[in-house]
């Protein structure tokens, strides 16, 4: 007979054929060769990565002016996880944070490791740490994580002040 | 520097899954347990009328219920739907049909699988009877599909 059931396993799963469109592909395609890739609007010339819709969502213009930005940023916001969860692939805690590549004017979202959860801080600056050139492809993955630099936080003030659409 | 205009667009499966777990409680729960002695019970509800899969509380006077019963194992289906295309997670991997089946002994219809091979064999009115797997959790899925009476 066994034991009375009490519990259920209900999985759900979706499958997405997903693509990312141009301007993300482009990104991908980047990370793939080891760069970052942005785009600048021409009209009010900010510089957005990470790949969004391709177009400046300020000006709503197409954006086809490619840049190569550094792989240098500083931390605008970040989140500590303490909370382990299903799938998770990083030992907790760990630090996931809102970077701001120097000549962008939109964060990216990376890793921070080789650093203590808590002293991960607004204006740390990190660089990007790469998976071996072998190992690299159009995908996120491709940065490892990124680390703390060395040099002197940067001002949080005047680095949040780039980023303001009115800036 | 690649131009605007000549990305290559890609594309990518992305998987969202949870593995969720629920606590079934003691009706479902007990229902269950029987799929995996390859029973299947009802419950009694008010104006004697028996319901499967049961539940706890009566639907009309909201009585907690308690009364098991023995329904099936055959029954008739009431309505259904035929799908041409099984898709991965459907429990047969085959055209076949959802189907309501009301159970012999119980009012209310149960929704499982038909498995008839083509969708002219289905009919509201026709007489089904479960296939059971030979391993069975405490899973609805323990009675594989339903299939036509010989």
């Amino acid at each position: 007979m066994g034991d009375p059931v009490e519990i259920i396993q209900t999985p759900i799963r979706l499958e997405y054929n997903y693509t990312p469109g141009v301007a993300r592909s482009r990104f991908l395609m980047g990370l793939a060769e080891g760069k970052i890739l942005g785009e600048r609007c021409a009209r009010c010339h900010k510089v957005y990565v990470g790949g969004g819709s391709g177009a400046c969502a300020r000006d709503g213009i197409p954006m086809t002016d490619v840049v190569e930005l550094p792989h240098v940023g500083t931390v605008t916001s970040f989140c500590v996880v303490n909370v382990p969860f299903a799938g998770a692939t990083i030992e907790i805690p760990y630090t996931s944070a809102a970077i701001l590549l120097d000549g962008a004017d939109i964060p990216l979202n990376g890793l921070i490791q080789e650093i203590p959860a808590d002293q991960v801080r607004m204006g740390l600056r990190v660089e990007a740490v790469w998976v071996p050139d072998e190992e690299r492809g159009p995908t996120g993955d491709s940065i490892k994580h990124w680390r703390p630099t060395g040099e002197p936080d940067a001002p949080i003030d005047d680095v949040l002040k780039r980023m303001r659409a009115d800036a | 520097m690649a131009g605007g205009n000549e990305t290559e667009v890609l594309t990518a499966l992305h998987v969202l899954e949870y593995p969720y777990k629920r606590s079934v409680g003691p009706v479902i729960g007990r229902f269950l347990t029987g799929l995996r002695d390859q029973k299947i019970e009802g419950i009694r509800a008010s104006y004697g009328r028996v319901l499967v899969p049961p539940v706890e509380y009566d639907p009309q006077t909201a009585q907690e219920l308690s009364e098991f019963v023995d329904v099936g194992p055959g029954g008739v289906v009431t309505t259904w739907t035929w799908l041409a295309e099984a898709r991965s997670n459907n429990p047969l991997q085959k055209p076949f049909a959802w189907a309501l089946i009301k159970l012999d002994g119980a009012d209310t219809a149960l929704l499982h699988a038909v498995d008839a091979g083509d969708e002219a064999n289905m009919m509201t009115g026709m007489r089904v009877k479960p296939r059971w797997r030979a391993e069975r959790t405490g899973h609805i899925l323990d009675i594989e599909c339903f299939e036509p009476e010989a």
